[in-house]
């Protein structure tokens, strides 16, 4: 143990953390946030737009829920739209916050401890709006509490070999975790608040949802026992979510989606459209309050290193979808081929390989990775093919399928973009809550980085 | 005038360093109930105060075990005796079918045992604590570091103890009023 400890601001690279701050002004700084400063006119703005989205949200489903999913444009063959391809989306741009909170604290990278708060908030609000898309695309919403098993007098079960089933499982485990980790993280800071803030009303709630955390030694190393533990098993559950997403896919015979090379196809393009989005966030967050020395150019390169690779991963996926198609010899996995080239959605297809593959290599050069204004366009390019990819998935494979005279087009209606665009609304609401009421960058993670931290026997 | 029993003895330090080496020579002194105060989690501090059992990881994996049994129990009973459905001729006892519930619900019930267990063992949520009524201890969730000796210990005296803590060139010395 007598080894000296190189801190993390002596790294060759970017710091993590501006040199220049104390335990105390890093928590000043991270806690006024919350506590002193005034709500800015451009914070009521951006909050009002995504309130007003997301009453268009509720507006499109109150009427859903009146006449019926007859509204949106599914039809058969098509019976999977909208929905299903905003589910997909969404919770992949969960995954980031799970990875970094989860797999970056096992790697021990000490550069998480900056972004995982507001990625691990990311991850809820992504997840609470995939968790709308299944259950409003039910026909009888008001029964989806009969997706879990419960005793109940018509002495019906769930069945158990049925991917959607696993896949209740799945999602509803990850956000409650989600919801744990996320929550126990930010207990030692809602105590900061509670003896940083001088509103009575402020003291009260904060000092009810810190627990009555005093920050004992004893406290600490359970604490830490337990977060560890809970980061290693999130790490699985992480990979796991989307596997078990892409199952919903792969366990059908459609051409297109019966393969094996979706679980790790789904993980990586789950984990490279989280970091897009984790960008788009982190790059206005830290520009409009002044985070630069918090999450650094070191960060944004970071994530940027993590988008090319996953985003290579995701293009072998195409390439190997595509070489199966003429490797396997059959000719409805071949006609697939040809019909997302060719077909009536080969405008989606080529758009898609633009925006997933060719646009982001230019990610290796050097300069547009420090450059936060290229990170934030080419993060929304991204996300924009991952869309069109679950568009691609869900809609082109089912529109043709094994017998031509049950083909058929999927044309979105008014009311499947307004929800979706809705959900946007509702996530970037949520968002705008949770940067004004609670710590976005944890304060006890940020001090462990400080060089005082470090500590001799 | 009421006669308030003591908590303990509290000592305010400016570092980590100081907390610990404090801690570590509280300990040698003989002291046995004791307990220190970070804004942070410091390696060393829990065993420079001699906290050595930590149950979290038991906890942890009797939550695990405990979800994954009753997810694979669940979905046999269901499957194989209460409501047995052929499905393309499948065995009702289909496992490979079964495992990824199974895992689901590990995750799941380890997770919840590793944040409430570690709760209870810390006896949180506590709102009311003796150490908050010294007021400097707002400091202890910013950037000051606490070490408190609690009247229970055998070797407490209040001067005796206090004269102690302030041979370890603490900031600040104040008795906590239970």
């Amino acid at each position: 143990m007598d080894e000296p400890r190189q801190p993390a601001t002596l790294s060759d690279r970017a710091p993590v953390i501006e040199p220049g701050y104390t335990f105390g002004s890093v928590t000043d700084k991270i806690s006024s946030i919350v506590l002193t400063r005034p709500t800015s006119n451009g914070w009521f703005l951006g909050f009002g737009v995504a309130f007003l989205l997301t009453m268009m949200m509720l507006y499109a489903i109150g009427y859903l829920f009146v006449r019926g999913v007859g509204i949106w444009g599914i039809t058969i063959p098509i019976g999977w739209g909208f929905a299903i391809v905003n589910f997909v989306w969404w919770i992949g741009i969960g995954h980031a916050g799970t990875l970094i909170s989860a797999i970056l604290l096992l790697l021990r990278q000490s550069w998480r401890n900056s972004i995982n708060r507001f990625a691990e908030a990311m991850t809820l609000f992504a997840v609470a709006c995939a968790g709308t898309f299944p259950l409003i695309h039910m026909g009888r919403p008001w029964l989806a509490y009969w997706l879990f098993p419960y005793p109940n007098t018509m002495n019906y079960w769930p069945q158990f070999r049925s991917p959607l089933v696993w896949d209740v499982f799945a999602v509803s485990t990850y956000a409650t975790i989600s919801f744990l980790f996320w929550f126990i993280g930010l207990v030692p800071d809602l105590a900061t608040l509670r003896d940083r803030s001088t509103n009575r009303w402020a003291q009260m709630i904060y000092g009810i949802l810190a627990l009555g955390w005093r920050g004992s030694a004893r406290h600490w190393h359970r604490y830490e026992t337990a977060y560890l533990l809970l980061a290693g098993l999130a790490t699985p559950l992480v990979l796991s979510v989307h596997t078990v997403v892409s199952f919903d896919f792969a366990i059908a015979i459609v051409p297109g989606w019966h393969t094996t090379i979706f679980p790790p196809y789904f993980v990586a393009g789950a984990i490279y459209s989280g970091f897009a989005m984790v960008l788009m966030l982190a790059i206005p967050i830290r520009k409009f309050y002044g985070l630069e020395d918090f999450i650094t150019e070191r960060h944004l390169q970071n994530s940027a290193k993590v988008m090319l690779a996953t985003g290579l991963i995701v293009a072998y996926g195409y390439g190997i979808e595509a070489f199966m198609g003429w490797y396997s010899g059959n000719r409805y996995d071949a006609f697939l081929l040809w019909n997302r080239l060719h077909g009536p959605y080969a405008p989606c297809y080529y758009a898609l390989l633009a925006c997933n593959i060719f646009i982001p290599q230019l990610l290796w050069i050097r300069k547009l990775r420090t450059s936060p204004l290229a990170l934030f366009l080419l993060s929304a390019v991204i996300l924009v093919g991952m869309w069109l990819e679950r568009f691609i998935i869900v809609v082109v494979s089912l529109h043709r399928d094994f017998l031509t005279s049950s083909w058929g087009m999927y044309y979105p209606t008014r009311w499947d973009w307004m929800t979706f665009i809705g959900t946007i609304g509702l996530f970037l609401a949520a968002m705008f809550l949770f940067v004004r009421i609670l710590p976005m960058i944890s304060i006890f993670e940020m001090r462990t980085l400080l060089p005082e931290a470090e500590v001799k026997e | 005038m009421k006669r308030t029993r003591v908590y303990g003895t509290m000592a305010e330090f400016d570092s980590a360093q100081a907390l610990v080496d404090a801690a570590h020579r509280t300990h040698e002194a003989g002291y046995q109930k004791i307990d220190a105060y970070s804004p942070f989690p410091i390696e060393g501090l829990a065993e420079a105060i001699g906290f050595h059992s930590n149950r979290v990881p038991l906890v942890v994996l009797i939550g695990g075990l405990l979800g994954g049994l009753s997810g694979y129990a669940l979905q046999y009973w269901v499957s194989v005796i209460s409501y047995p459905i052929n499905v393309g001729g499948k065995p009702y006892h289909s496992w490979p079918a079964f495992i990824v519930v199974t895992f689901e619900m590990t995750i799941l019930f380890g997770g919840i045992f590793a944040v409430f267990g570690m709760l209870a063992l810390n006896g949180l949520p506590m709102p009311y604590h003796p150490v908050f009524n010294v007021p400097r201890f707002a400091f202890a969730t910013k950037d000051r570091f606490f070490l408190i000796v609690f009247s229970t210990d055998p070797k407490y005296n209040p001067s005796g103890t206090r004269s102690f803590l302030e041979s370890l060139g603490p900031r600040s010395i104040a008795e906590v009023p239970d």
